[in-house]
């Protein structure tokens, strides 16, 4: 399946993916309009981190594993995995109790603490590529074939 | 191939998809003596304190069982294994053979013998969905209520009859909270919060007799004399693996079903997993039984693709529990309570007024354990550390760091999780 990978040398921590990720995942799919204005404001779905003044970045997120262990961690059944690969949370399901976020070993599952609920990057299921990836200037994520790592 | 499944929690759910990811011909009969489909089970203590409705117990899409072509038995005990006619013997009298047998059966609530409690109506376990429903049911007849054991099961089991309004006392034998799965400033943030929410913690306390006349509970009188009042009585004491019903079978009972690294049991053809299992511990090497939801899972599945001809190994079994209590998030994984203290490091950071607390235990160069309390985002990458017994030594100094993540860790690492393979246009 297609998975997005970081090439973090050219990552420059402008964390526009961050911004693209909750811009696509709002009511409005408009930047201002969700961060002015929504209440429910989703939260980022990819992490950017940085390191001495952002000198080192880059942006992680979800691999799709092959065998989750936050699928496995979960005890409401809310995280199942489609037949194209793809790794979702039933966020009516979820009762956020955080078992993913304590399996999860590459820190990809993210807490919502206004809505209580657990929160991951979905490949964006309305889009062509996901929308960090077509968000980031640099081209330091790739959408491509490839396995979870 | 004929496969028979004892149980139907998360383990039988692992050996399901596990099967089915070798041998999607053969039949899948799964034998439960609940009358529930598999639910959520931690999440009874939700349904207890009406966070959630029972739609939401359930733990799988409703077409599971058909997609996977499991013939499912419900209501049905197996109350014994004959393993020289490869088959089962279930309470109503009938018999089903097996070619491969998992036995996911779990655990059963420990009841110790307490004075007075024979005849005593409102006396209660915690592990069911029938046990919530049963108590929920009663709600109204509850006011005050003694839970006897201060582990996971009895903070859930208090919290959720808290969000009901009723009033309770939690008696504990050691002296902590969550002496167990946490340390001991864990315990102490979790009990002052139970203590802000109006819930007595009774520690290095034993109930030693049941109060009351005839049916009806007064009150529990506690190994130092004192007397709590109280209608309703809770035993969470802890789980046993669910094993009795295999006495003759000739497969080994230790305190669980002792099973290998494919999850085979001393019997050839009979697998187990899950809560009733006992089987290596990641650090240890030694067998035990280790109730720990994601565990099971992994363990099922693990039996399912090697009871299906496919190969799977256990890595050992890892500690972990993620739990919110009172709204204090709590995450606890691998060794949190060295045996022996000068074997390891230990790095702490707490502010307990804002109930925050990290605990990192590591031996030697690897990290071993963890203790999380408030501030618990992204903890699976200390998971991930410790079950890959990466060398931390160069990046020790920050893994008490809030915002620990990738970045702090060598280059290597974070490019082979997350950079590209091979040519990138």
């Amino acid at each position: 399946m297609k998975r997005i990978y970081t090439l973090e040398d050219v990552c420059i921590g402008c964390h526009l993916c961050e911004v693209a990720c909750v811009t696509e995942h709002s009511l409005s799919k408009d930047p201002v309009k969700a961060f002015l204005h929504e209440q429910a404001r989703p939260i980022s779905r990819c992490t950017v981190e940085e390191w001495d003044g952002g000198v080192i970045s880059l942006s992680t997120t979800c691999r799709h594993c092959d065998e989750p262990d936050c699928l496995r961690a979960c005890i409401s059944g809310a995280i199942q995995k489609n037949d194209a690969g793809v790794v979702r949370i039933d966020t009516e399901q979820c009762v956020g109790c955080w078992s993913c976020v304590m399996a999860c070993p590459y820190g990809a599952v993210q807490r919502n603490l206004a809505k209580k609920k657990a929160n991951k990057c979905d490949l964006c299921p309305d889009r062509k590529n996901p929308a960090c990836v077509d968000a980031c200037p640099n081209r330091a994520l790739v959408y491509k074939e490839g396995s979870q790592k | 191939m004929n496969y028979v499944i004892i149980g139907n929690s998360v383990a039988a759910v692992g050996a399901i998809r596990g099967i089915r990811s070798v041998d999607l011909e053969g039949n899948i009969t799964v034998i439960s003596r609940e009358r529930h489909i598999a639910y959520g089970r931690p999440l009874i203590s939700y349904l207890l304190g009406g966070l959630i409705t029972e739609k939401r117990m359930a733990y799988l899409p409703e077409d599971f069982y058909e997609n996977n072509r499991v013939n499912l038995l419900l209501n049905s005990e197996v109350v014994g294994v004959e393993t020289d006619k490869k088959r089962v013997r279930l309470a109503a009298g009938d018999a089903i053979g097996y070619d491969s047998l998992l036995i996911a059966t779990g655990g059963d609530p420990f009841v110790p013998p307490i004075e007075g409690m024979a005849d005593k109506e409102k006396v209660f376990t915690f592990t069911t969905w029938d046990d919530a429903a049963k108590l929920k049911g009663i709600a109204h007849d509850i006011d005050r209520v003694v839970v006897i054991g201060g582990g996971l099961i009895g903070l859930k089991a208090a919290e959720g009859l808290h969000l009901l309004g009723k009033q309770i006392a939690v008696v504990e034998l050691a002296d902590r909270v969550l002496s167990s799965a946490f340390d001991r400033t864990a315990g102490r943030i979790v009990a002052k919060k139970m203590k802000a929410n109006g819930i007595e913690v009774l520690t290095e306390e034993t109930v030693v007799r049941i109060e009351g006349e005839g049916g009806v509970i007064t009150g529990v009188t506690l190994k130092s004399g004192d007397f709590v009042p109280c209608d309703t009585v809770i035993v969470a004491i802890g789980v046993r693996p669910a094993a009795g019903f295999l006495k003759g079978s000739k497969i080994e009972v230790n305190r669980g079903v002792v099973v290998d690294d494919t999850m085979e049991t001393s019997m050839k053809g009979v697998f187990a997993a899950g809560d009733v299992a006992e089987a290596r511990d990641f650090f240890s090497g030694s067998k035990n039984p280790l109730p720990i939801w994601p565990d099971a899972y992994i363990q099922g599945d693990i039996a399912g693709c090697t009871m299906a001809g496919g190969e799977k190994t256990y890595s050992g079994g890892l500690a972990m529990n993620s739990i919110e209590f009172f709204k204090v998030s709590t995450i606890s994984m691998g060794i949190t309570n060295p045996a022996d203290p000068s074997a390891y490091e230990v790095l702490t950071y707490q502010d307990l007024e804002n109930y925050q607390y990290r605990k990192i235990i590591l031996q030697g160069n690897l990290l071993v354990g963890a203790v999380l309390v408030g501030n618990v985002e992204r903890a699976g990458i200390l998971a991930g550390l410790i079950r890959e017994k990466v060398d931390v030594a160069p990046f020790k100094d920050k893994l008490l760091a809030p915002d620990f993540g990738f970045i702090l860790l060598p280059r290597e690492i974070r490019s082979a999780l997350f950079a590209p393979m091979g040519k990138v246009a």
